[in-house]
Protein backbone atom coordinates (compact mmCIF):
# COMPACT_ATOMS: atom_id res chain seq x y z
CA UNK A 1 0.00 0.00 0.00
CA UNK A 2 0.97 3.41 -0.55
CA UNK A 3 1.47 5.75 2.75
CA UNK A 4 1.80 9.49 2.84
CA UNK A 5 3.85 11.22 5.00
CA UNK A 6 4.25 15.06 5.96
CA UNK A 7 7.21 17.02 7.25
CA UNK A 8 7.63 20.56 8.39
CA UNK A 9 10.67 22.57 8.58
CA UNK A 10 10.94 24.09 11.87
CA UNK A 11 13.46 25.70 14.45
CA UNK A 12 15.43 23.56 15.57
CA UNK A 13 14.25 21.85 18.73
CA UNK A 14 18.07 22.31 20.59
CA UNK A 15 17.75 25.63 19.41
CA UNK A 16 17.15 28.67 22.32
CA UNK A 17 14.17 30.73 20.39
CA UNK A 18 14.45 34.26 21.01
CA UNK A 19 11.18 36.93 20.54
CA UNK A 20 11.93 39.88 18.28
CA UNK A 21 12.65 42.84 19.71
CA UNK A 22 9.39 44.14 17.25
CA UNK A 23 7.02 41.94 19.16
CA UNK A 24 6.31 40.60 15.63
CA UNK A 25 7.48 36.91 15.90
CA UNK A 26 10.32 35.17 16.93
CA UNK A 27 13.64 35.66 15.40
CA UNK A 28 14.49 32.77 12.53
CA UNK A 29 17.17 34.88 10.60
CA UNK A 30 20.37 32.26 10.76
CA UNK A 31 18.71 30.04 13.10
CA UNK A 32 19.44 26.58 12.38
CA UNK A 33 16.24 24.73 10.94
CA UNK A 34 15.39 21.21 11.38
CA UNK A 35 12.63 18.36 10.59
CA UNK A 36 9.89 18.65 13.29
CA UNK A 37 10.60 15.89 15.15
CA UNK A 38 7.25 14.25 15.27
CA UNK A 39 7.38 14.32 11.03
CA UNK A 40 10.92 12.25 12.02
CA UNK A 41 9.07 9.58 13.48
CA UNK A 42 5.92 9.68 10.91
CA UNK A 43 8.91 9.40 8.07
CA UNK A 44 10.55 6.68 10.25
CA UNK A 45 7.26 4.34 10.78
CA UNK A 46 6.59 4.78 7.32
CA UNK A 47 10.31 3.51 6.03
CA UNK A 48 9.42 0.54 8.76
CA UNK A 49 6.90 -0.58 7.39
CA UNK A 50 8.07 -0.68 3.96
CA UNK A 51 11.14 -2.85 4.82
CA UNK A 52 8.26 -4.84 6.67
CA UNK A 53 6.75 -5.56 3.17
CA UNK A 54 3.55 -3.81 4.13
CA UNK A 55 4.11 -0.55 2.28
CA UNK A 56 5.20 -0.11 -1.61
CA UNK A 57 5.32 3.45 -1.54
CA UNK A 58 6.23 6.87 1.09
CA UNK A 59 5.54 10.09 -0.71
CA UNK A 60 6.67 12.96 1.59
CA UNK A 61 4.62 15.97 1.72
CA UNK A 62 5.91 19.97 3.12
CA UNK A 63 4.35 23.09 2.84
CA UNK A 64 6.12 26.15 2.71
CA UNK A 65 9.16 28.16 1.52
CA UNK A 66 11.87 27.03 -0.70
CA UNK A 67 13.65 25.83 1.85
CA UNK A 68 11.55 23.35 2.41
CA UNK A 69 13.43 21.10 0.15
CA UNK A 70 16.18 20.27 1.94
CA UNK A 71 13.46 19.00 4.57
CA UNK A 72 11.88 16.51 2.22
CA UNK A 73 15.30 15.47 0.78
CA UNK A 74 16.24 14.66 4.72
CA UNK A 75 12.56 12.36 4.56
CA UNK A 76 13.66 11.04 0.97
CA UNK A 77 17.28 9.89 2.85
CA UNK A 78 15.69 8.54 5.53
CA UNK A 79 13.79 6.63 2.83
CA UNK A 80 10.80 7.80 1.58
CA UNK A 81 10.51 7.75 -2.29
CA UNK A 82 9.36 10.87 -3.75
CA UNK A 83 8.38 14.43 -2.42
CA UNK A 84 5.92 16.96 -3.06
CA UNK A 85 6.53 20.64 -1.64
CA UNK A 86 3.56 22.69 -1.63
CA UNK A 87 5.61 25.92 -1.83
CA UNK A 88 4.70 29.58 -0.31
CA UNK A 89 6.58 32.32 1.49
CA UNK A 90 2.91 33.23 2.94
CA UNK A 91 1.97 32.05 6.69
CA UNK A 92 -0.10 29.15 6.21
CA UNK A 93 -2.42 28.33 9.18
CA UNK A 94 -3.15 24.24 10.62
CA UNK A 95 -6.44 24.65 8.60
CA UNK A 96 -4.60 25.72 5.48
CA UNK A 97 -2.25 23.23 5.55
CA UNK A 98 -4.83 20.51 6.20
CA UNK A 99 -6.52 21.48 2.94
CA UNK A 100 -3.51 21.73 1.11
CA UNK A 101 -2.37 18.13 2.38
CA UNK A 102 -6.19 17.13 1.90
CA UNK A 103 -6.25 18.14 -2.30
CA UNK A 104 -2.49 16.04 -2.20
CA UNK A 105 -4.43 13.40 -0.50
CA UNK A 106 -7.43 13.39 -3.07
CA UNK A 107 -4.69 13.27 -5.90
CA UNK A 108 -2.72 10.65 -4.76
CA UNK A 109 -5.14 7.70 -3.07
CA UNK A 110 -2.57 6.78 -0.52
CA UNK A 111 -4.25 4.15 2.20
CA UNK A 112 -2.58 5.32 5.05
CA UNK A 113 -1.52 8.80 6.23
CA UNK A 114 1.16 9.44 8.67
CA UNK A 115 1.81 13.04 10.52
CA UNK A 116 3.17 14.03 13.72
CA UNK A 117 1.18 14.85 16.63
CA UNK A 118 2.32 18.56 17.22
CA UNK A 119 4.33 20.94 14.76
CA UNK A 120 7.15 22.28 17.41
CA UNK A 121 7.02 25.88 17.15
CA UNK A 122 3.37 26.54 16.78
CA UNK A 123 2.40 23.92 19.16
CA UNK A 124 -0.95 23.84 17.55
CA UNK A 125 -2.29 19.88 17.63
CA UNK A 126 -4.72 19.91 15.16
CA UNK A 127 -3.58 19.14 11.18
CA UNK A 128 -3.66 15.69 11.48
CA UNK A 129 -7.39 15.62 12.90
CA UNK A 130 -8.12 18.11 10.66
CA UNK A 131 -7.19 16.09 7.61
CA UNK A 132 -8.92 13.21 8.73
CA UNK A 133 -12.06 15.42 9.13
CA UNK A 134 -11.81 16.86 5.90
CA UNK A 135 -10.89 13.55 4.38
CA UNK A 136 -13.67 11.75 6.31
CA UNK A 137 -11.58 9.08 7.60
CA UNK A 138 -10.91 7.59 10.70
CA UNK A 139 -8.19 9.24 12.98
CA UNK A 140 -5.73 7.94 15.39
CA UNK A 141 -3.82 10.98 16.75
CA UNK A 142 -0.77 10.62 19.51
CA UNK A 143 -0.50 7.06 18.59
CA UNK A 144 2.27 4.65 19.95
CA UNK A 145 2.04 1.36 18.30
CA UNK A 146 0.69 0.76 14.50
CA UNK A 147 -0.47 -2.82 13.19
CA UNK A 148 -2.06 -3.32 9.34
CA UNK A 149 -4.19 -5.82 9.18
CA UNK A 150 -5.55 -5.72 5.56
CA UNK A 151 -8.24 -3.31 5.27
CA UNK A 152 -7.99 -1.85 9.25
CA UNK A 153 -5.22 -0.91 11.93
CA UNK A 154 -4.99 -2.05 15.22
CA UNK A 155 -3.49 1.15 17.21
CA UNK A 156 -2.32 2.06 20.78
CA UNK A 157 -3.02 5.66 21.53
CA UNK A 158 -1.32 7.50 24.68
CA UNK A 159 -4.03 8.98 26.82
CA UNK A 160 -3.82 11.26 29.24
CA UNK A 161 -4.21 8.31 32.02
CA UNK A 162 -2.64 5.70 30.01
CA UNK A 163 -3.09 3.95 26.35
CA UNK A 164 -6.15 3.13 24.56
CA UNK A 165 -6.43 0.62 21.65
CA UNK A 166 -9.00 1.14 18.98
CA UNK A 167 -8.91 -0.87 15.56
CA UNK A 168 -9.70 2.00 12.59
CA UNK A 169 -10.57 1.31 9.31
CA UNK A 170 -8.24 2.21 6.25
CA UNK A 171 -7.74 4.66 4.74
CA UNK A 172 -7.01 6.55 8.12
CA UNK A 173 -4.75 9.35 9.37
CA UNK A 174 -2.41 8.40 12.46
CA UNK A 175 -0.18 11.16 14.39
CA UNK A 176 2.89 10.12 15.97
CA UNK A 177 3.65 10.24 19.48
CA UNK A 178 7.20 10.18 20.39
CA UNK A 179 7.38 6.35 21.92
CA UNK A 180 6.32 5.18 18.48
CA UNK A 181 9.69 4.69 17.49
CA UNK A 182 13.28 5.76 17.44
CA UNK A 183 13.95 8.06 13.95
CA UNK A 184 17.49 6.46 12.24
CA UNK A 185 20.09 8.70 11.40
CA UNK A 186 20.30 9.44 7.76
CA UNK A 187 24.20 8.37 6.26
CA UNK A 188 25.88 10.22 3.38
CA UNK A 189 25.00 7.47 0.62
CA UNK A 190 21.58 7.72 1.11
CA UNK A 191 21.87 11.43 1.39
CA UNK A 192 23.08 10.97 -2.05
CA UNK A 193 21.13 8.66 -3.10
CA UNK A 194 18.08 11.09 -2.06
CA UNK A 195 19.53 13.69 -4.59
CA UNK A 196 18.21 11.54 -7.49
CA UNK A 197 14.71 11.24 -6.05
CA UNK A 198 11.64 12.78 -8.00
CA UNK A 199 10.50 16.00 -5.88
CA UNK A 200 7.57 18.07 -7.43
CA UNK A 201 6.75 21.80 -6.48
CA UNK A 202 3.22 22.74 -6.87
CA UNK A 203 1.68 26.07 -6.03
CA UNK A 204 -0.71 26.82 -2.91
CA UNK A 205 -3.39 28.27 -6.06
CA UNK A 206 -2.60 24.95 -8.82
CA UNK A 207 -4.56 23.04 -5.65
CA UNK A 208 -7.50 25.44 -5.53
CA UNK A 209 -7.00 26.06 -1.73
CA UNK A 210 -7.80 29.34 -0.04
CA UNK A 211 -5.23 29.49 2.36
CA UNK A 212 -5.67 32.75 3.86
CA UNK A 213 -4.88 32.79 7.47
CA UNK A 214 -7.86 33.15 10.26
CA UNK A 215 -6.23 34.00 13.03
CA UNK A 216 -4.26 37.89 13.07
CA UNK A 217 -1.41 37.48 15.83
CA UNK A 218 -1.28 40.83 17.39
CA UNK A 219 1.96 40.18 19.37
CA UNK A 220 4.41 37.71 20.18
CA UNK A 221 6.20 38.31 23.83
CA UNK A 222 8.60 36.63 25.94
CA UNK A 223 6.44 34.99 28.99
CA UNK A 224 6.76 36.25 32.05
CA UNK A 225 10.18 36.06 33.88
CA UNK A 226 10.57 33.73 37.00
CA UNK A 227 12.44 36.00 39.63
CA UNK A 228 15.91 34.63 40.66
CA UNK A 229 15.80 31.78 43.19
CA UNK A 230 18.69 30.90 46.13
CA UNK A 231 20.99 28.08 46.08
CA UNK A 232 20.47 26.58 49.77
CA UNK A 233 23.24 24.48 51.29
CA UNK A 234 21.81 21.55 52.78
CA UNK A 235 18.44 19.96 53.29
CA UNK A 236 17.85 21.70 56.59
CA UNK A 237 17.93 25.00 54.73
CA UNK A 238 16.10 24.10 52.02
CA UNK A 239 12.90 22.47 54.81
CA UNK A 240 13.35 25.78 56.19
CA UNK A 241 12.98 27.81 53.53
CA UNK A 242 9.63 25.98 52.53
CA UNK A 243 8.09 26.04 55.59
CA UNK A 244 9.34 30.03 56.63
CA UNK A 245 9.58 31.44 53.67
CA UNK A 246 7.48 29.69 50.59
CA UNK A 247 5.36 28.68 53.40
CA UNK A 248 4.02 25.83 50.60
CA UNK A 249 4.28 22.82 53.26
CA UNK B 1 -24.13 34.82 22.65
CA UNK B 2 -23.28 31.28 24.48
CA UNK B 3 -20.53 29.41 24.60
CA UNK B 4 -20.35 25.37 24.85
CA UNK B 5 -17.67 23.77 27.17
CA UNK B 6 -17.65 19.65 26.28
CA UNK B 7 -16.60 17.76 29.87
CA UNK B 8 -13.95 15.73 30.15
CA UNK B 9 -15.08 13.36 32.79
CA UNK B 10 -14.66 9.66 34.09
CA UNK B 11 -18.81 8.79 33.96
CA UNK B 12 -19.21 9.62 37.64
CA UNK B 13 -16.91 12.60 38.24
CA UNK B 14 -15.13 15.98 36.27
CA UNK B 15 -11.70 15.87 35.19
CA UNK B 16 -9.66 18.10 36.20
CA UNK B 17 -9.45 21.14 33.64
CA UNK B 18 -12.85 21.12 32.89
CA UNK B 19 -13.86 23.63 35.73
CA UNK B 20 -10.95 25.83 34.82
CA UNK B 21 -12.19 25.89 31.14
CA UNK B 22 -15.82 26.60 32.56
CA UNK B 23 -13.78 29.84 34.10
CA UNK B 24 -12.37 30.50 30.55
CA UNK B 25 -15.62 30.19 29.03
CA UNK B 26 -16.92 32.98 31.94
CA UNK B 27 -13.76 35.70 30.69
CA UNK B 28 -15.37 35.22 27.17
CA UNK B 29 -19.17 35.92 28.69
CA UNK B 30 -22.29 34.88 27.86
CA UNK B 31 -24.78 31.82 28.92
CA UNK B 32 -22.80 29.14 29.59
CA UNK B 33 -23.86 25.24 28.47
CA UNK B 34 -21.84 22.22 29.22
CA UNK B 35 -21.96 19.20 26.82
CA UNK B 36 -21.36 15.70 29.44
CA UNK B 37 -20.54 13.16 26.68
CA UNK B 38 -19.94 9.23 27.21
CA UNK B 39 -21.29 6.25 28.00
CA UNK B 40 -23.79 5.69 31.14
CA UNK B 41 -22.46 9.31 32.58
CA UNK B 42 -25.94 10.76 34.26
CA UNK B 43 -23.43 11.15 37.30
CA UNK B 44 -20.71 13.34 35.21
CA UNK B 45 -23.65 15.22 33.78
CA UNK B 46 -25.24 16.09 38.09
CA UNK B 47 -21.59 17.02 38.68
CA UNK B 48 -21.79 19.71 35.99
CA UNK B 49 -24.69 21.05 37.11
CA UNK B 50 -23.24 22.40 40.10
CA UNK B 51 -20.57 23.94 38.82
CA UNK B 52 -20.99 27.21 39.75
CA UNK B 53 -21.49 29.77 36.19
CA UNK B 54 -23.15 26.72 34.65
CA UNK B 55 -26.69 27.75 32.71
CA UNK B 56 -27.39 24.48 31.00
CA UNK B 57 -26.12 20.89 31.11
CA UNK B 58 -27.13 18.64 27.91
CA UNK B 59 -26.01 14.67 28.43
CA UNK B 60 -25.52 12.52 25.76
CA UNK B 61 -25.68 9.27 27.07
CA UNK B 62 -25.38 6.57 24.23
CA UNK B 63 -22.77 3.42 23.73
CA UNK B 64 -20.84 5.30 20.82
CA UNK B 65 -19.16 7.81 23.08
CA UNK B 66 -17.43 5.16 25.43
CA UNK B 67 -13.69 6.53 25.33
CA UNK B 68 -14.78 10.05 23.43
CA UNK B 69 -13.85 8.64 20.26
CA UNK B 70 -12.91 11.60 18.31
CA UNK B 71 -14.94 10.84 15.36
CA UNK B 72 -18.35 10.26 17.25
CA UNK B 73 -17.34 13.36 19.25
CA UNK B 74 -17.10 15.24 16.64
CA UNK B 75 -20.13 14.79 14.97
CA UNK B 76 -22.21 15.16 18.14
CA UNK B 77 -20.75 18.46 18.64
CA UNK B 78 -21.41 19.13 15.25
CA UNK B 79 -25.23 19.23 15.94
CA UNK B 80 -25.10 21.48 18.03
CA UNK B 81 -22.48 23.66 16.92
CA UNK B 82 -24.89 26.33 15.66
CA UNK B 83 -26.15 27.65 18.64
CA UNK B 84 -22.90 28.73 20.00
CA UNK B 85 -20.28 31.44 19.59
CA UNK B 86 -17.13 29.90 21.42
CA UNK B 87 -16.50 25.58 21.79
CA UNK B 88 -14.60 25.30 24.54
CA UNK B 89 -12.80 21.96 25.35
CA UNK B 90 -9.82 21.61 27.94
CA UNK B 91 -6.11 21.51 25.98
CA UNK B 92 -5.17 17.85 27.50
CA UNK B 93 -5.26 14.37 25.25
CA UNK B 94 -9.33 14.49 25.49
CA UNK B 95 -9.97 17.90 23.75
CA UNK B 96 -6.71 17.80 21.61
CA UNK B 97 -8.12 14.14 20.16
CA UNK B 98 -11.41 15.46 18.87
CA UNK B 99 -11.54 19.52 18.84
CA UNK B 100 -9.76 19.83 15.42
CA UNK B 101 -11.77 17.58 13.95
CA UNK B 102 -14.75 20.09 15.12
CA UNK B 103 -13.01 23.15 13.54
CA UNK B 104 -11.83 21.25 10.22
CA UNK B 105 -15.64 20.58 9.93
CA UNK B 106 -17.10 24.09 10.74
CA UNK B 107 -14.19 25.48 8.35
CA UNK B 108 -12.58 27.58 11.25
CA UNK B 109 -9.15 27.54 12.20
CA UNK B 110 -8.90 26.14 16.42
CA UNK B 111 -7.23 28.30 19.11
CA UNK B 112 -5.22 25.71 20.50
CA UNK B 113 -4.20 25.72 23.91
CA UNK B 114 -5.26 29.31 25.51
CA UNK B 115 -3.24 30.79 28.61
CA UNK B 116 -5.83 33.77 28.51
CA UNK B 117 -8.59 35.86 27.14
CA UNK B 118 -8.03 39.21 26.53
CA UNK B 119 -11.62 39.23 24.48
CA UNK B 120 -13.85 37.83 22.93
CA UNK B 121 -12.10 36.88 19.57
CA UNK B 122 -8.64 37.62 20.96
CA UNK B 123 -6.74 35.25 23.25
CA UNK B 124 -3.08 34.05 24.34
CA UNK B 125 -1.72 31.11 23.63
CA UNK B 126 2.31 29.85 24.29
CA UNK B 127 3.88 28.68 21.06
CA UNK B 128 7.46 27.04 20.47
CA UNK B 129 7.37 25.19 23.83
CA UNK B 130 6.09 28.49 25.82
CA UNK B 131 9.27 30.20 24.87
CA UNK B 132 7.06 33.20 23.52
CA UNK B 133 3.14 33.97 24.19
CA UNK B 134 0.93 35.15 21.05
CA UNK B 135 -1.85 37.43 21.06
CA UNK B 136 -4.17 36.13 18.56
CA UNK B 137 -7.24 37.46 16.62
CA UNK B 138 -9.86 34.96 15.59
CA UNK B 139 -11.91 36.47 12.76
CA UNK B 140 -13.83 32.94 12.17
CA UNK B 141 -17.54 33.13 12.91
CA UNK B 142 -17.50 30.54 15.99
CA UNK B 143 -14.51 30.33 17.65
CA UNK B 144 -13.39 26.48 18.41
CA UNK B 145 -10.48 26.51 21.21
CA UNK B 146 -8.67 24.53 24.01
CA UNK B 147 -8.11 25.44 26.75
CA UNK B 148 -4.63 25.60 29.15
CA UNK B 149 -5.89 24.80 32.51
CA UNK B 150 -3.03 26.17 34.41
CA UNK B 151 -3.66 29.51 33.15
CA UNK B 152 -7.71 29.51 34.86
CA UNK B 153 -8.72 29.05 38.29
CA UNK B 154 -10.72 26.03 38.93
CA UNK B 155 -14.41 27.26 38.99
CA UNK B 156 -16.28 26.79 42.39
CA UNK B 157 -19.12 25.00 43.23
CA UNK B 158 -22.82 26.24 44.04
CA UNK B 159 -24.85 26.62 40.33
CA UNK B 160 -27.50 24.16 40.45
CA UNK B 161 -28.13 24.04 36.35
CA UNK B 162 -30.67 22.25 34.65
CA UNK B 163 -30.37 19.09 32.84
CA UNK B 164 -31.43 18.54 29.77
CA UNK B 165 -30.94 15.18 27.28
CA UNK B 166 -29.46 15.46 23.71
CA UNK B 167 -30.30 13.30 21.40
CA UNK B 168 -27.09 11.31 20.24
CA UNK B 169 -25.77 11.48 16.47
CA UNK B 170 -25.61 8.64 14.50
CA UNK B 171 -22.38 6.03 15.19
CA UNK B 172 -19.51 6.98 12.33
CA UNK B 173 -18.92 3.65 12.68
CA UNK B 174 -14.97 4.58 11.47
CA UNK B 175 -13.32 3.54 14.43
CA UNK B 176 -14.07 0.86 17.44
CA UNK B 177 -12.69 1.29 20.60
CA UNK B 178 -10.81 -1.58 22.15
CA UNK B 179 -10.54 0.34 25.52
CA UNK B 180 -8.18 1.70 27.64
CA UNK B 181 -5.01 0.46 30.01
CA UNK B 182 -5.26 3.19 32.81
CA UNK B 183 -2.26 3.09 35.13
CA UNK B 184 -3.57 2.75 38.63
CA UNK B 185 -2.35 5.16 41.27
CA UNK B 186 -3.88 6.12 44.88
CA UNK B 187 -1.53 9.08 44.52
CA UNK B 188 -3.59 12.82 43.28
CA UNK B 189 -3.63 12.77 39.61
CA UNK B 190 -0.85 14.98 38.54
CA UNK B 191 -2.46 17.81 36.51
CA UNK B 192 -4.44 18.36 39.91
CA UNK B 193 -2.37 17.68 42.19
CA UNK B 194 -0.74 20.83 44.94
CA UNK B 195 2.55 19.26 44.85
CA UNK B 196 4.39 16.94 42.47
CA UNK B 197 7.87 15.00 43.12
CA UNK B 198 9.26 14.37 39.68
CA UNK B 199 12.41 12.81 38.49
CA UNK B 200 14.42 12.52 36.17
CA UNK B 201 17.40 10.16 34.07
CA UNK B 202 19.21 11.05 37.48
CA UNK B 203 17.04 8.40 38.95
CA UNK B 204 19.00 5.27 37.38
CA UNK B 205 15.80 3.00 37.36
CA UNK B 206 12.60 2.36 38.27
CA UNK B 207 13.64 0.57 41.87
CA UNK B 208 14.99 3.74 42.91
CA UNK B 209 12.23 5.86 41.67
CA UNK B 210 10.99 4.47 45.03
CA UNK B 211 12.88 6.76 47.12
CA UNK B 212 10.73 9.73 45.09
CA UNK B 213 7.47 7.85 45.75
CA UNK B 214 8.52 8.02 49.85
CA UNK B 215 8.78 11.69 49.84
CA UNK B 216 5.44 11.49 47.66
CA UNK B 217 3.34 10.06 49.79
CA UNK B 218 5.03 12.11 53.13
CA UNK B 219 4.19 15.48 50.72
CA UNK B 220 0.59 13.85 49.32
CA UNK B 221 1.99 14.28 45.81
CA UNK B 222 1.59 13.12 42.48
CA UNK B 223 4.93 11.71 40.99
CA UNK B 224 5.88 13.15 37.58
CA UNK B 225 8.74 12.69 35.05
CA UNK B 226 10.96 13.71 33.36
CA UNK B 227 10.61 12.02 29.34
CA UNK B 228 14.15 10.96 29.80
CA UNK B 229 12.80 8.78 32.57
CA UNK B 230 9.80 7.79 30.96
CA UNK B 231 11.87 6.92 27.79
CA UNK B 232 14.41 4.71 29.90
CA UNK B 233 11.29 2.65 31.58
CA UNK B 234 11.43 3.97 35.02
CA UNK B 235 7.64 5.12 34.91
CA UNK B 236 4.82 4.60 32.56
CA UNK B 237 4.57 7.47 29.89
CA UNK B 238 1.72 8.74 31.39
CA UNK B 239 4.32 10.44 34.08
CA UNK B 240 5.97 12.54 31.39
CA UNK B 241 5.71 16.50 31.85
CA UNK B 242 6.38 18.84 29.33
CA UNK B 243 6.02 20.19 26.02
CA UNK B 244 4.40 16.56 24.72
CA UNK B 245 3.21 15.54 28.18
CA UNK B 246 1.93 16.97 30.72
CA UNK B 247 1.39 20.68 31.40
CA UNK B 248 0.56 21.34 35.69
CA UNK B 249 1.19 24.15 37.48
CA UNK B 250 1.37 23.42 40.96
CA UNK B 251 1.41 25.06 44.08
CA UNK B 252 5.26 23.51 44.91
CA UNK B 253 7.46 21.08 42.06
CA UNK B 254 10.28 19.16 43.81
CA UNK B 255 12.69 18.11 40.41
CA UNK B 256 15.25 15.19 41.03
CA UNK B 257 17.56 14.55 38.94
CA UNK B 258 16.42 16.65 35.98
CA UNK B 259 18.88 19.05 33.70
CA UNK B 260 15.98 21.06 32.37
CA UNK B 261 15.43 21.16 29.08
CA UNK B 262 13.24 23.87 27.68
CA UNK B 263 11.04 20.78 26.04
CA UNK B 264 10.37 19.73 30.44
CA UNK B 265 10.18 23.59 31.43
CA UNK B 266 7.47 24.14 29.07
CA UNK B 267 5.62 21.49 31.33
CA UNK B 268 6.00 23.21 34.59
CA UNK B 269 7.59 26.57 34.93
CA UNK B 270 4.14 28.02 35.96
CA UNK B 271 4.82 26.00 39.38
CA UNK B 272 4.46 28.44 41.67
CA UNK B 273 7.04 27.45 43.51
CA UNK B 274 9.87 24.94 42.30
CA UNK B 275 12.25 23.20 43.99
CA UNK B 276 15.44 21.67 42.08
CA UNK B 277 17.65 18.97 43.27
CA UNK B 278 20.79 18.22 40.79
CA UNK B 279 24.33 16.97 41.38
CA UNK B 280 25.65 19.40 38.26
CA UNK B 281 25.99 22.97 39.92
CA UNK B 282 25.55 24.04 36.06
CA UNK B 283 22.26 22.26 35.70
CA UNK B 284 19.67 24.59 33.49
CA UNK B 285 16.46 23.72 36.06
CA UNK B 286 18.24 25.85 38.60
CA UNK B 287 17.24 28.87 36.33
CA UNK B 288 13.75 28.45 36.98
CA UNK B 289 14.29 27.09 40.53
CA UNK B 290 13.41 28.91 43.63
CA UNK B 291 15.21 27.00 46.27
CA UNK B 292 17.87 24.88 44.34
CA UNK B 293 20.29 22.33 46.40
CA UNK B 294 23.48 20.98 44.37
CA UNK B 295 23.79 17.72 45.65
CA UNK B 296 23.74 13.84 45.40
CA UNK B 297 19.88 12.64 44.85
CA UNK B 298 20.65 9.46 46.62
CA UNK B 299 21.72 11.47 49.96
CA UNK B 300 19.22 14.35 49.58
CA UNK B 301 15.69 13.09 48.87
CA UNK B 302 15.81 10.47 51.77
CA UNK B 303 16.98 13.69 54.20
CA UNK B 304 14.47 15.32 52.59
CA UNK B 305 11.94 12.72 53.35
CA UNK B 306 12.98 11.93 56.78
CA UNK B 307 13.48 16.10 57.81
CA UNK B 308 9.38 16.84 56.66
C1 LIG C 1 10.17 17.11 20.31
C2 LIG C 1 10.67 16.86 21.71
C3 LIG C 1 9.75 16.83 22.73
C4 LIG C 1 10.16 16.60 24.03
N1 LIG C 1 9.23 16.62 25.03
C5 LIG C 1 9.63 16.46 26.31
C6 LIG C 1 8.69 16.54 27.39
O1 LIG C 1 7.48 16.70 27.19
N2 LIG C 1 9.16 16.38 28.66
C7 LIG C 1 10.49 16.18 28.93
O2 LIG C 1 10.85 16.07 30.11
N3 LIG C 1 11.38 16.11 27.92
C8 LIG C 1 10.99 16.23 26.63
N4 LIG C 1 11.92 16.14 25.62
C9 LIG C 1 13.29 15.69 25.97
C10 LIG C 1 14.19 16.78 26.51
O3 LIG C 1 14.79 17.46 25.43
C11 LIG C 1 15.29 16.17 27.40
O4 LIG C 1 16.00 15.21 26.67
C12 LIG C 1 14.77 15.52 28.68
O5 LIG C 1 13.87 16.39 29.36
C13 LIG C 1 15.92 15.17 29.59
O6 LIG C 1 15.47 14.48 30.73
P1 LIG C 1 16.32 14.53 32.08
O7 LIG C 1 16.46 15.91 32.55
O8 LIG C 1 15.68 13.56 33.01
O9 LIG C 1 17.69 13.85 31.63
P2 LIG C 1 19.14 14.50 31.49
O10 LIG C 1 19.12 15.69 30.63
O11 LIG C 1 20.04 13.39 31.16
O12 LIG C 1 19.45 15.03 32.96
C14 LIG C 1 19.68 14.20 34.06
C15 LIG C 1 20.08 15.12 35.21
O13 LIG C 1 20.23 14.35 36.39
C16 LIG C 1 21.35 14.83 37.11
N5 LIG C 1 21.81 13.74 37.96
C17 LIG C 1 22.31 12.55 37.54
N6 LIG C 1 22.63 11.79 38.61
C18 LIG C 1 22.32 12.51 39.72
C19 LIG C 1 22.41 12.26 41.11
N7 LIG C 1 22.88 11.11 41.58
N8 LIG C 1 22.03 13.23 41.95
C20 LIG C 1 21.55 14.41 41.49
N9 LIG C 1 21.43 14.70 40.18
C21 LIG C 1 21.81 13.74 39.31
C22 LIG C 1 22.32 15.26 36.06
O14 LIG C 1 23.24 16.22 36.59
C23 LIG C 1 21.42 15.82 34.98
O15 LIG C 1 21.23 17.22 35.15
C24 LIG C 1 11.52 16.37 24.31
C25 LIG C 1 12.46 16.41 23.27
C26 LIG C 1 12.04 16.65 21.99
C27 LIG C 1 13.05 16.69 20.89
N1 LIG D 1 3.77 23.35 6.82
C1 LIG D 1 3.66 22.03 7.00
N2 LIG D 1 4.19 21.18 6.10
C2 LIG D 1 4.09 19.85 6.26
N3 LIG D 1 3.47 19.27 7.29
C3 LIG D 1 2.92 20.07 8.21
C4 LIG D 1 2.97 21.48 8.12
N4 LIG D 1 2.34 21.99 9.19
C5 LIG D 1 1.91 20.95 9.92
N5 LIG D 1 2.24 19.78 9.33
C6 LIG D 1 2.00 18.41 9.82
O1 LIG D 1 1.00 18.43 10.81
C7 LIG D 1 1.53 18.01 12.07
C8 LIG D 1 0.86 18.77 13.19
O2 LIG D 1 1.11 20.14 13.08
P1 LIG D 1 0.36 21.25 13.93
O3 LIG D 1 -1.09 20.95 13.88
O4 LIG D 1 0.71 22.54 13.29
O5 LIG D 1 0.91 21.16 15.35
C9 LIG D 1 3.03 18.22 11.93
O6 LIG D 1 3.76 17.36 12.77
C10 LIG D 1 3.25 17.88 10.46
O7 LIG D 1 3.34 16.49 10.24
Amino acid sequence: MKVLVTVKRVIDPYVKVRVKSDGTGVETANVKMAMNPFCEIAVEQAVRMKEAGIVTEIVAVSVGVPQCQETLRTAMAMGADRGILVETTAEVQPLGVAKLVKAIIDKEQPKLVIMGKQAIDDDSNQCGQMVSALLGWPQSAFTSAIAVNGDSADVTREIDGGLEKLTIKLPAVVTTDLRLNEPRYVTLPNIMKAKKKPLEVIKPEALGVDVAPRLKTLKVEEPPKRSAGVKVADVAELVAKLKNEARVI
Amino acid sequence: MSVLVIAEHDGKQLKPGTTNTVTAAAKIGGDITVLVAGHQCAEAAQAAAKVAGVKKVLLADAPQYAGAVAENMAALVLTIAGQYGHILAPATGFGKNFMPRVAALLDVQQISDISAVVSADTFVRPVYAGNAMATVQSADKVKVITVRATGFDVAAEGGSAAVENLAAAPDTGLSKFNGQELSKSDRPELTAARIIVSGGRGMQSRENFKILEALADKLGAAVGASRAAVDSGFVPNDYQVGQTGKIVAPELYIAVGISGAIQHLAGMKDSKVIIAINKDPEAPIFAVANYWLVEDLFKAVPELTQAL
